[in-house]
């Protein structure tokens, strides 16, 4: 296993290589003089000679190739820049706000696991009854909401209407229940219909066969001896749907004025507070890559048949 | 060719019946979709204002009509392509291999490897809103999927004996790509395209939503959404009305996809995970 880990963290080298670039081109293309914009906050006019040495000292007279390897070196140090809005270093704030985020996403993978696992395992055994079809057009149905419409009926419905939860804010579990709701809303769906095709994949191999000849009973079957194959390419899909939690959590925080980094990014984006959108691509690429590990490595636990590339481990 | 399947005609009708409306809009919208009348706002369903009116007075029904030009044009062409570009790059790269498919596989990994919606949001908020760059926006987040699927489907029908066949009789590589192996994906292709021209149009969604995407005042179902957010729990028929537009349109793609999959007998594992 040891091996494998290895070759694959090299492997993503690359890619975090190739998002940190990226990130630095996306701030590189941003409209205006950067060094008159960390300067210019709440309203203050700087003079040119005070652009001239914010240039200086933010290195903006190097070369780009240079500016990125300085810059670079500073966010390997953890220093992603200062916030051109607040003045406060961005990875303070980041780190600040990333618990926020990071329970709303652990809610909704939780979620997202015992709904898209549950749903699928029960359409799987049930393939082509009523269940299987009413499974496959909620699976539809959860696909096709938009996620802010979905969050202002639910706060319509429960929060308006029956008063059972609270319509917005940060706190307990209480506060969590419908934004991980409908923040998991689209990857249950997928996990679901994965969950499916991947356990109908498995019930039609030779050992299925062999324990239904055994008179084993369908549920027993499906849940026993395919659920375990099958985990692992639904546990791969888990580890992608994180990308899709980190993306919607954009929308979900900002309809239930959760303060975590989607919402930060969105105040971003209205203050054209760059470095700290920099800072917001730079953490979720990293969150997002090292979930595909950390997914990749469970399913290797759950299945140690998994022989990468044929080799043995 | 199997008979068409309920699902099928059902989704097709429906969405046939959403285009269509949304191109008609000119000609069987009752009022303009931006015209403000201050006397009329925030009425319930009534003759004159068959979905009532929105708090400016201006008519949900014309504004309805209006409010999927904008998404579905761009979600489509949007789809079309980051689909083109990422066709092209995977089956070059899956048919010739080498150091350019290396290097193609990289890029594709690092689009892949930042979360589309986080991506989409920093662009957005970067170049500033506007329609040529949220086509950029989502070809960017786009086409890296379809480059990676396309590529696995190249590498497996390169190795068919009919194109070892076809190859001893010297046919070339690009005739080989173009009239063999690209119609023999065709099928994935298409499930392909409705699933992604599905998400396009959600992220559009969202996108204008957080305005970032299509602005106010333009009449569009997301815009409608976000106008509403003030007055959405005394005047639900705000959010109720354009939000079961994009639904509609949206589980119409989707039913649409799951059909064509039926229908074509796809099963690869790699067109089921999009």
């Amino acid at each position: 296993m040891r091996p494998y880990l290895i070759r694959k963290l090299i492997s993503l080298l690359p890619v975090l290589l190739g998002i940190s670039l990226l990130a630095f081109v996306l701030g590189a293309m941003t409209p205006g003089n950067p060094a008159e914009l960390a300067l210019s906050r709440g309203g203050y006019e700087p003079t040119a000679r005070q652009i001239a040495e914010m240039e200086e000292k933010m290195g903006l007279n190097e070369p780009r190739p240079m500016q990125y390897l300085q810059w670079a070196g500073r966010v390997l140090k953890g220093d992603l820049g200062t916030s051109y809005y607040s003045g406060n270093p961005v990875s303070r704030e980041l780190m600040r706000r990333f618990p926020v985020t990071l329970k709303l996403a652990a809610c909704s993978m939780a979620l997202t696991v015992f709904l898209g696992i549950g749903l699928g395992t029960a359409a799987a055994a049930r393939q082509g009854k009523l269940t299987d079809r009413i499974i496959g057009t909620v699976i539809n149905i959860q696909l096709s909401l938009p996620a802010f419409w979905l969050a202002l009926l639910m706060i319509l419905l429960f929060a308006e209407t029956l008063r059972w939860l609270p319509t917005s804010g940060n706190g307990g579990l209480r506060y969590m229940l419908m934004p991980s709701l409908v923040l998991s809303a689209s990857g249950s769906a997928v996990t679901a219909r994965l969950t499916r095709s991947a356990l109908l994949e498995e019930l039609g191999k030779q050992y299925c066969t062999a324990a239904m000849a055994r008179g084993i009973g369908r549920w027993r079957l499906v849940v026993r001896n395919a659920l375990p194959n099958a985990a692992v390419p639904v546990t791969a899909m888990l580890g992608n749907s994180l990308g899709g939690m980190l993306g919607g959590s954009i929308v979900v925080e900002s309809v239930f004025a959760l303060p975590g980094i989607g919402s930060y990014a969105l105040t971003a984006v209205a203050n054209r507070d760059y470095p700290a959108l920099q800072g917001y691509v730079l953490l979720t690429g990293a969150v997002y890559v090292l979930s595909g590990l950390l997914a990749d490595i469970i399913g290797m636990a759950l299945n140690p048949r998994i022989r990468p590339e044929g080799k043995k481990v | 060719m199997k008979k068409y399947s309920f699902k099928l005609i059902f989704s097709s009708a429906l969405l046939v019946a959403i285009v269509l409306s949304g191109l008609l809009a000119p000609l069987i919208a009752p009022y303009d979709p931006n015209a403000i009348d201050m006397s009329a706002k925030l009425q319930g369903f009534s003759c004159a204002h068959p979905l009532g009116t929105d708090a400016l007075g201006r008519d949900m029904l014309s504004r309805a009509l209006y409010g999927g030009r904008a998404s579905i044009l761009l979600g489509l062409s949007a789809t079309a392509l980051s689909m083109a570009f990422g066709l092209i790059v995977g089956m070059i790269g899956g048919y010739f291999g080498g150091a350019a498919d290396a290097a193609a596989a990289v890029l594709a990994n690092i689009f892949r490897g930042i979360p589309g919606t986080c991506f989409m949001v920093a662009i957005a908020g970067i170049l500033g809103p506007g329609i040529p760059n949220l086509l950029l926006a989502l070809f960017l987040t786009g086409w890296a999927g379809f480059s990676r699927i396309v590529r696995t489907e190249t590498l497996r029908i390169r190795e068919e004996g009919y194109v070892e066949g076809l190859k001893a009789l010297g046919a070339g590589p690009f005739c080989l790509l173009g009239k063999h192996i690209f119609p023999n994906m065709l099928p994935r292709i298409i499930v392909l395209f409705t699933a992604r021209a599905g998400r396009c149009v959600l992220s559009l969604a969202s996108l204008s939503y957080l305005g970032l995407g299509v602005r106010p005042p333009a009449p569009d179902w997301s815009v409608m959404i976000s106008d509403a957010r003030l007055d959405y729990r005394s005047a639900p028929h705000l959010i109720l009305v354009p939000g079961l537009c994009i639904f509609l349109l949206l589980f119409a793609l989707n039913l649409l996809g799951d059909a064509l999959r039926d229908q074509f007998d796809v099963k690869s594992g790699e067109v089921k995970e999009f």
